[in-house]
């Protein structure tokens, strides 16, 4: 086996670590809204929430790459405060990440959050928590296994992320080139060896992860496609 | 003083329509009483502010939570009212005493202006050796009696009870009654008690208010209520009959019953023996009219024990064709017979007339 570039194998769980971090905080209140809303926006939400899923990384990343780019907005803002642009860096990758593993965060957590019993948090209601409180005590600690399910499901999703970053951040080695882009590098340049060794660390990663979250539930998981 | 509650409700769907439009002077627990599909559950949950329907008006004491008209809906958890729910609701994530803590941090009093104290809340309950013990390790009494207390300790200026009996056996009922009962004594504040049982109302609650097809048919005392046989298509056919304060004049063991004496009465009542009633102690039957039967003159080879001279003071046609109502006096008491126009021609039965009424059982674990 060839020596493994440790780069882009710390590379890629960094970005992993980031992009479950960062979609905790973003996707649990966006679950908690749509598993209890009765909005006519519910759909609309839901049905972007989910678009990642069914869009082919390619058009997902063009549209990254245009809303990330310099001459964007977004882009431009981030350029005038940081003095970086956004593509082709590691920041923006892991906002593609973010919103290319949205659905592996929300639809656990949501699915978990509907199928808690409705009448513990009416009773924390009525015994006077706030809606905050309620989700806080009660609801959150109930869905502990949900979270638990949304984090690894969204870490093993960026752990084998292409398409999306290929599109916005390139392969820039130590910024961008994670390992499914080391891993195509290098089956196109002809170097087997090194691509069997990543692919091979790439699947033993992801086996572990869904393994030790299997394992651990006695309760089969709901599924996420 | 008294607590006022007004409550003007609607609420229309295909199968059912609510109508309530009443205000009650609440003091101690009031019950709110009617078959199942009246309408008590929803008046509570809009009282109480949980997800519903219902549009009107809600106010305690003044204070408005909900007024449809002007778009005014107070949420739950500003409300000073808690509702027991049916269903328990503890929180699975911790323990007991973790239950009552949080039903405490959710109060909205403040520590200092709590009216109920957790001590004689775990007191009355026997909750002292649950405190360690997770929710789903617990019996269904038992989350009863915790969800309770919850309630209990959140201190609301108004405690909302729905169902808090059902689905349990008769056997948990019995157990959990007499600690419902202390519980709702120690509570200074007025509770409001939806059942679809009887027996339940008479024991907890001093008044009743009778709800049917969405409507409040009826309100008062409940001893006068239970009596009144106007309540006979709300409570079910058999449901109809006396509440009677009787003094426990002793336990016979052996034959394993309790005597009661009956207020004025020379003769006493056998019951199944209930030990735990101490001798001398008021305890509050039910005898419900189907179970009341009348001789003309003392019977023999009988299985029925409790056979107690009276006099028949008056004789009322029921609304259900067929059937007479006997008002009887036994000593100072009163009985109901639910006795048929046939039996009354056959024995010519008259108004003043001295006859044995024949009690074939007592209903006292619910009193």
């Amino acid at each position: 086996m060839a020596a493994v570039d440790p780069g882009a194998l710390f590379l890629t769980l960094t970005l992993a670590f980031w992009t479950t971090a960062a979609l905790l905080v973003i996707g649990t209140p966006l679950a908690w809204w749509l598993s209890q809303t009765r909005s006519r926006l519910k759909p609309v939400l839901q049905a972007v929430t989910a678009l990642p899923l069914v869009l082919p990384p390619t058009v997902l990343g063009f549209y990254l790459l245009l809303l990330l780019s310099p001459t964007s907005p977004l882009g431009s803002f981030w350029l005038t405060v940081t003095g970086d642009t956004l593509t082709f860096t590691f920041s923006g990758i892991l906002i593609a990440s973010i919103v290319y593993s949205l659905p592996f965060m929300v639809q656990p957590l949501q699915a978990s959050f509907e199928q808690l019993d409705p009448a513990p948090l009416e009773a924390a209601a009525t015994l006077g928590a706030s809606p905050w409180q309620v989700f806080r005590r009660v609801a959150a600690p109930l869905a502990g296994r949900g979270f638990l399910t949304a984090s690894v499901l969204t870490f093993a999703h960026t752990l084998g992320e292409f398409g999306v970053v290929l599109m916005v951040g390139g392969n820039i080695p130590g910024e961008t080139r994670v390992i499914s882009i080391e891993i195509y590098e290098q089956v196109e340049t002809l170097r087997y060896a090194e691509a069997h060794t990543l692919a091979a660390i790439l699947l033993g990663l992801a086996f572990l992860v869904l393994l030790a979250l299997y394992a651990g539930s006695r309760r089969p998981l709901m599924a996420v496609r | 003083m008294a607590d006022r509650l007004q409550l003007t409700l609607a609420q229309t769907l295909p199968e059912f329509d609510l109508a309530v439009d009443t205000t009650l002077d609440l003091t101690g627990p009031t019950a709110l009483f009617g078959p199942s599909g009246s309408g008590k559950s929803t008046v509570l949950r809009a009282i109480a502010g949980l997800p519903n329907h219902v549009r009107g008006l809600v106010s305690f004491n003044g204070t408005r939570w909900l007024d449809s008209d002007q778009g005014l809906q107070v949420p739950a958890h500003q409300r000073n009212v808690t509702l027991l729910l049916q269903a328990p609701g503890l929180f699975a994530n911790t323990t007991v005493a973790g239950n009552l803590d949080l039903a405490e941090q959710f109060s909205r009093r403040r520590r200092a202006e709590r009216a109920t104290d957790r001590d004689a809340v775990l007191q009355a309950l026997d909750l002292g050796p649950l405190l360690g013990r997770r929710p789903d390790t617990l019996s269904g009494g038992e989350q009863r009696r915790v969800a309770l207390a919850r309630a209990l300790l959140s201190s609301p200026d108004l405690l909302l009870l729905d169902e808090p009996l059902t689905g349990l056996d008769a056997a948990r009922k019995r157990d959990i009654l007499p600690y419902l009962k202390d519980a709702l004594a120690t509570f200074q504040r007025p509770a409001l008690l939806v059942s679809h049982d009887i027996g339940e109302v008479a024991a907890l609650c001093e008044q009743m208010v009778v709800m049917d097809a969405g409507r409040i048919r009826q309100r008062g005392a409940t001893d006068a209520l239970i009596e009144d046989l106007a309540l006979t298509p709300y409570t079910g056919r058999f449901e109809a009959g006396v509440l009677i304060d009787g003094e426990v004049a002793g336990h016979d063991p052996h034959r394993y019953l309790t005597a009661v004496r009956l207020p004025g009465a020379t003769s006493t009542l056998s019951m199944p023996l209930s030990e735990s009633l101490l001798p001398g102690e008021t305890i509050r039957l039910r005898v419900r009219a189907r179970d009341v039967a009348v001789a003309t003159e003392p019977p023999r080879g009988l299985s029925i024990r409790n056979v107690l001279p009276g006099t028949l003071l008056s004789l009322t046609p029921e609304p259900t064709p067929g059937f007479v109502d006997a008002l009887i006096a036994v000593g100072d008491a009163r009985l109901r017979a639910r006795l048929t126009r046939a039996a009354v021609q056959e024995l010519e039965l008259k108004e003043g007339q001295s006859i044995f009424a024949l009690v074939k059982s007592v209903s006292f674990d619910l009193g």
